[in-house]
Order: C-alpha cells, then sequence, then structure tokens
C-alpha cells in the first residue's frame, strides 16, 4: 500500500472564549490516500469543519490554540511558514464550501474569479489564456454554455451552478487533494444528488482524493469510501464505508444511522431521534461525552474509551465504545 | 449600465425640478412680507419695490410667477438690487475659489481617510490601529471653528508658514494658490478624515468575514492581493455612495465656514454675506446652485456605485 497523501494525527484546536477554554477538535487524527473518498460526519459543533479549515490554515480565529501534525505528502502543514501554506492552497488541496450563494465575490465575473486562482500559482498566465482555461473547467463540471458563462456574475447563477463554478475553481490546477465542506448542504436535494455525482466522478475519473464534511449520513453513502463519525470533537468510530453503515460500533453512530431515512427499509412511523442535546464544550462530561445521551451507559463510560479496532474479523474499524461487541449485536 | 446612468440622470432633474418648486415656496409663496420688498433688500425705495413687483410678475398666478422664476435662473437673468449686480456673473467668477478649495480639500481626505481605514482595519487590535482610532476621534470632535484659528495661530502668525488669508487664483500663480490653500483644505478635511477611517474600517473588518474571502484565501492568493482586490474592493462600495454626498454638500454649502474663516472669496462666502445683507436674489441663486452640486454628485455616486457593484445594475438586460 502506498503512503498516505494526507496523515492527520493527534489534532486539537482550542478556542479561548470569554467562558474559558473551549476545545473544538481533541486528539482527531486519520488518514487519506490517493483517490480516497473519505466522509467525516457529525453534527453542529462536532468539531468537523475547525478540522477541515485547519488543515490549511484557514480557522478564522487568530488567537486558536492548535496542536498535533497535519502532513500532506509527509510535508508538516501545522506550524508551516504562511508562504508555504499559500502554495499549497489551491495548487495542491482545493476547497469547495458550504454555501456557494456567498462564496464567490460578487463583484467579479466567475470567471477572473477562477483565473485568478490560476494566476495566484501561475504568474506568466494572460488573461485570455486563464479564461479559455475556466471555460475548459466550467465544461468540465457540467455548466451548460461554458463559453458564454464564464463572463457572469455569481447572482446571475443559481445555487447549484455555482457549486458547481465552485467545484471547477477547485479543479483549476489539478489539485491532489479536494477538502469539500458541507458542499450539498445548502443545496436542493435533487440538486444535492447533481453536485455528488460530480464528486464521485472527479474521483473515479481524475482520482482525485477528497475529504468529505457533511453531517448527513444520506450524502456519505453516495460517494465516501471510508467513513469517520465525529463526536464533541473526537473521531468516536472510524471505517470503511461497508463497516460503519452495517456494523455500526458507537451509540452514536446507531443514533445518527436511525434518523435517516432509508429507501431499503420500511418507512418508520416517527423518525428516530437522538434524545438530548450535544454538550457543551466548554463543559465536556467526563469520559466518553456522549455518556448523558447514551441509552446504554455503563460502569466503564466515566473513563474515556481509546479509538481501537474492537472487533478481532475487522481491523480498520475503530470505535471508542466501551460496550462488547456481542453486547453491542444485541442491542442494535 | 448606459440604461441605468440614463435613468439616474433623468432623475436628477426631477429632483432639481423638486428643489426649485421647494425654493420658489419658501422665498416668494411663503414669506408673511412682500415679496417685491424682500427682494430689494433693506433701506430700498418705493420706485424699486414697484419695479421689481412689475419685473417679478408678482400679480401674475402663483404657476406664472414660479415661470418667470425660472426663466431668470436658467437663462442667468438673476440679479441682486443694491446696487445691480448680476448673481450668475458672481457665481461664476467666485465658483473657482470654492472649487478649488472644495475639490483639494476632498482629495486630502480620501487619500488620508482611506489610507487610515486601510491600516487600521488590517492591524485592527494593534497600537496602529488605536493611534488612528484616537486621530479619527479627535477629527469628529474638534469642531472647524476651533481647528482653523488653532491652525493660524500656530502656523501662520507664530510660525510664519503659511499666509494667514485669501485667495490666489491658480491661473496667476500656482505657489501662491498652494501655500494659501493647504491650511483651508487641511481644516474642511479632518473631520472627514475621521469618519471616512472609521467607516472604510468597520467595512472592512465586515468585508473580512465574508465567505468570499476565505474562498479568496483557499485559493492561494497571496494576503495582499486578498486584502486589496477582495477586502479593500469591496468596502469602498459603500464609500463611493458616502463621497457622493458629502463631496456634493461641500461644495454647495459646507465650504461657506471654512471659507469666512480664512477670508476665501468663494460662493460661500458669497452667500453668508448676501444673508447677512438681506439681499434674497443671491442666496436664491445660490442654493439652487448647492443643490445642482449635492444632486449631481448624488446622482454620480449612484451610478459609480453600479458600476462597481454588477448587483445594483437593475435594468440590464434579463439574465437568460
Amino acid at each position: 500500500m502506498s503512503a498516505p497523501l494526507l496523515e492527520v494525527s493527534g489534532l486539537r484546536v482550542a478556542f479561548a472564549t470569554e467562558a474559558g477554554l473551549l476545545q473544538a477538535v481533541d486528539g482527531v487524527g486519520f488518514e487519506l490516500r490517493a483517490g480516497e473518498v473519505l466522509a467525516i460526519v457529525g453534527e453542529s459543533g462536532s468539531g468537523k469543519s475547525v478540522t477541515a479549515q485547519t488543515l490549511l490554515g484557514l480557522g478564522r480565529s487568530p488567537g486558536a490554540r492548535i496542536e498535533g501534525s497535519v502532513r500532506l505528502g509527509g510535508e508538516e502543514l501545522l506550524g508551516a511558514p504562511e508562504e508555504t501554506l499559500r502554495r499549497v492552497r489551491g495548487e495542491r488541496v482545493a476547497m469547495v464550501f458550504q454555501n456557494p450563494m456567498t462564496s464567490f465575490n460578487p463583484v467579479y465575473r466567475l470567471g477572473s474569479q477562477v483565473a485568478e486562482a490560476i494566476r495566484a500559482h501561475r504568474p506568466g498566465t494572460s488573461k485570455a489564456a486563464g479564461r479559455a482555461r475556466a471555460v475548459e473547467l466550467f465544461e468540465a463540471v457540467g455548466i451548460p454554455d461554458p463559453e458564454r458563462r464564464v463572463d457572469a456574475y455569481p447572482h446571475e447563477f443559481s445555487g447549484g451552478m455555482r457549486q458547481r463554478a465552485m467545484i471547477a475553481m477547485a479543479l483549476a490546477l489539478e489539485p491532489e487533494l479536494l477538502i469539500a465542506d458541507e458542499p450539498t448542504t445548502a443545496l436542493d436535494v435533487t440538486v444535492q444528488a447533481q453536485i455528488l455525482d460530480l464528486l464521485a466522478r472527479l474521483n473515479r475519473e481524475r482520482g482525485l482524493a477528497t475529504l468529505l464534511i457533511t453531517h448527513d449520513f444520506g450524502v456519505v453513502a453516495e460517494v465516501a469510501d471510508r467513513v469517520a463519525v465525529m463526536y464533541a470533537g473526537r473521531v468516536v468510530e472510524e471505517g470503511t464505508l461497508d463497516q460503519v453503515f452495517y456494523e455500526p460500533q458507537h451509540p452514536y453512530t446507531w443514533g445518527l444511522l436511525g434518523s435517516t431515512i432509508r429507501l431499503d427499509r420500511e418507512r418508520p412511523r416517527r423518525l428516530a431521534q437522538i434524545s438530548g442535546a450535544p454538550p457543551s464544550l466548554l463543559a465536556l462530561p467526563e469520559g466518553c461525552a456522549f455518556r448523558p445521551r447514551c441509552p446504554h451507559a455503563f460502569g466503564e463510560c466515566p473513563q474515556v474509551p481509546e479509538l481501537r479496532a474492537r472487533l478481532t474479523d475487522s481491523p480498520g474499524h475503530r470505535d471508542r465504545c466501551w460496550l462488547a461487541p456481542e453486547r453491542k449485536r444485541e442491542l442494535r | 449600465m448606459a440604461r441605468f446612468a440614463a435613468r439616474r440622470l433623468i432623475g436628477l432633474v426631477a429632483v432639481l425640478f423638486a428643489v426649485s418648486v421647494l425654493l420658489f415656496v419658501v422665498f416668494t409663496v411663503l414669506p408673511a412680507q412682500n415679496p417685491a420688498q424682500q427682494l430689494a433688500g433693506k433701506n430700498s425705495t418705493p420706485q424699486l419695490v414697484a419695479s421689481i413687483e412689475e419685473e417679478w410678475g408678482f400679480n401674475d398666478s402663483v404657476p406664472e410667477q414660479y415661470a418667470t422664476m425660472m426663466g431668470k435662473v436658467l437663462t442667468g437673468g438673476l440679479v441682486s438690487y443694491r446696487p445691480r449686480v448680476n448673481v450668475l456673473e458672481q457665481i461664476v467668477e467666485r465658483a473657482p475659489a470654492t472649487l478649488s478649495l472644495s475639490i483639494g480639500a476632498a482629495a486630502i481626505w480620501l487619500v488620508l481617510g482611506l489610507a487610515l481605514g486601510y491600516l487600521s482595519a488590517v492591524h485592527a487590535g494593534s497600537w496602529l490601529d488605536r493611534l488612528l482610532t484616537g486621530v479619527a476621534i479627535a477629527g469628529v470632535s474638534i469642531p472647524v471653528f476651533l481647528i482653523a484659528p488653532v491652525l493660524l495661530y500656530l502656523l501662520s502668525y507664530k510660525a510664519g508658514i503659511f499666509p494667514s488669508a485669501g485667495y490666489e487664483p491658480l491661473t496667476g500663480n500656482p505657489w501662491q494658490w498652494l501655500t494659501h490653500l493647504i491650511l483651508p483644505w487641511f481644516t474642511l478635511a479632518f473631520l472627514m478624515i475621521g469618519i471616512y477611517g472609521r467607516v472604510l474600517r468597520s467595512n472592512m473588518l465586515d468585508v473580512m468575514n465574508e465567505d468570499y474571502v476565505r474562498t479568496a484565501r483557499a485559493k492561494g492568493l497571496s494576503e495582499r492581493r486578498v486584502m486589496t482586490r477582495h477586502v479593500l474592493r469591496n468596502s469602498l462600495i459603500p464609500i463611493v455612495t458616502l463621497f457622493g454626498l458629502d463631496f456634493g454638500a461641500t461644495i454647495g454649502g459646507t465650504a461657506i465656514i471654512t471659507e469666512s474663516l480664512y477670508s476665501i472669496d468663494g460662493v460661500g462666502n458669497y452667500a453668508a454675506q448676501a444673508t447677512a445683507n438681506f439681499e434674497l436674489p443671491p442666496v436664491m441663486g445660490v442654493a439652487l446652485y448647492g443643490a445642482f452640486f449635492v444632486v449631481l454628485f448624488n446622482a454620480l455616486a449612484d451610478i459609480a456605485y453600479a458600476y462597481l457593484d454588477p448587483r445594483v445594475r437593475l435594468g440590464e438586460a434579463p439574465r437568460s
């Protein structure tokens, strides 16, 4: 097996707030290989977006305390000089954000914003060449009439088309890795499916490694090879798509899966929900953070379970739950 | 874009019409006194009042009176009566002084205000930011009629660096023109530097939190390019509107105090003297002229706004 493209280990991000230190990300680690799609799943406040933004040094709080390691092709990015990060951004790792409506600058033509990304890394590129490349990219992501549409302004595009343009911009320099932070959340369901198809196709055809951040297990099922489930700043379960879907080990994952409508099962009269609310990151419960909401909490739970493989027959499948695998099988 | 500009300029004519009607009502319809008496001014003879009544048609219907007034204003036939002097000629003669003062001051407040705002936004929270904030607050809180005497006392009377008062035409001696205007420029610009600096700073801090700024960083743009092409560029859009209003108002009136303080014989001073002498025609003329500039620069600002922000270009061909 080749060396991983992206290795994140022991990533911790804390923000100093008036109420105290807020540990948004607490020891997250994962690996992503070339050509692979890893989905990080979790609800709001689980730390998944902070994780994604920290990878390229794009977090918005200047006072954030960041520890750990983020290595891209073996090169450490955390704490790297701004110039190093600048060269990685767009060129080797591109990002697509949640809200396509606000992620383009409203005053410039879309094509020129794509060209700007190219010219930032290839200073010699002429305006005409940049525009021609933008046309190509628009074509590649399925925007009709690209020759004319590159000259449109963002407000002249629908949400789905803007997200396509955003993806086109991300592809401009043929990056090795695409980080998509909730790329479909702001879109209609039908448009969501189109964007996911597009991401899956890019992964398949170009071997584009993708880190997909989402709260939606439906999205995960469409495109992911592997899944990491985050809760309160930690990865609580990690495995291949099939492992996590068909043999979920953590009660939180059961909750997330249970609250998803599935076409392959009978429709429930009432959609299941996880009782309670995510804990405040300022006052995390001791031990397993999911304990207060977990219907199966027992004696061991006040201690933090480590993330490790607990099933003898699937080594890549790791979780943070004290329950014995046999017991879990009964409870699920 | 052209259609938007055309529509905005038609709107300008409509606003000027409304302003002229308002002025007409204020000057000739509302006053209880005979308007001819007012136009004639203090110590006028009955013959003069009678001839003005005849000339302005104050016995005609109100719309006819309006038409007569506007006829005078538009053909440059408006005169003050003691002595009989053409108002438009007086304004045109004094306009270079007022324009020199206003344009120079505007250039100074734009350059310094925006530089100050940009630096305090980019270095928000630093000592530089706090210093600039202090300067801005001083600018906003010290009134013009205090700044001018202090500057004159220190830099003109004591230090002798600048001449104390008056105006020298640019066409005569450019160096004299410049030295005579430096103190008035800064006096007029001082307040505005503070306002523009503060407004740009807060606009930029808002824009920095926009998603598209994060996108710009994620593309790998340099920090300077992110700040200028994305943050500054978008933060300047509201400044354009503000500038249109302020610059029009400066030419059309705000400059009066500064002109008086520095004895610059500009349009503002002309209006101030006319007011002191109870001469109505110059006040009418200057009021209309001032309104024209305020409205004109407002319209120009709107057109510039549409140029800077494509979302404002309403009336463009609909998107396909």
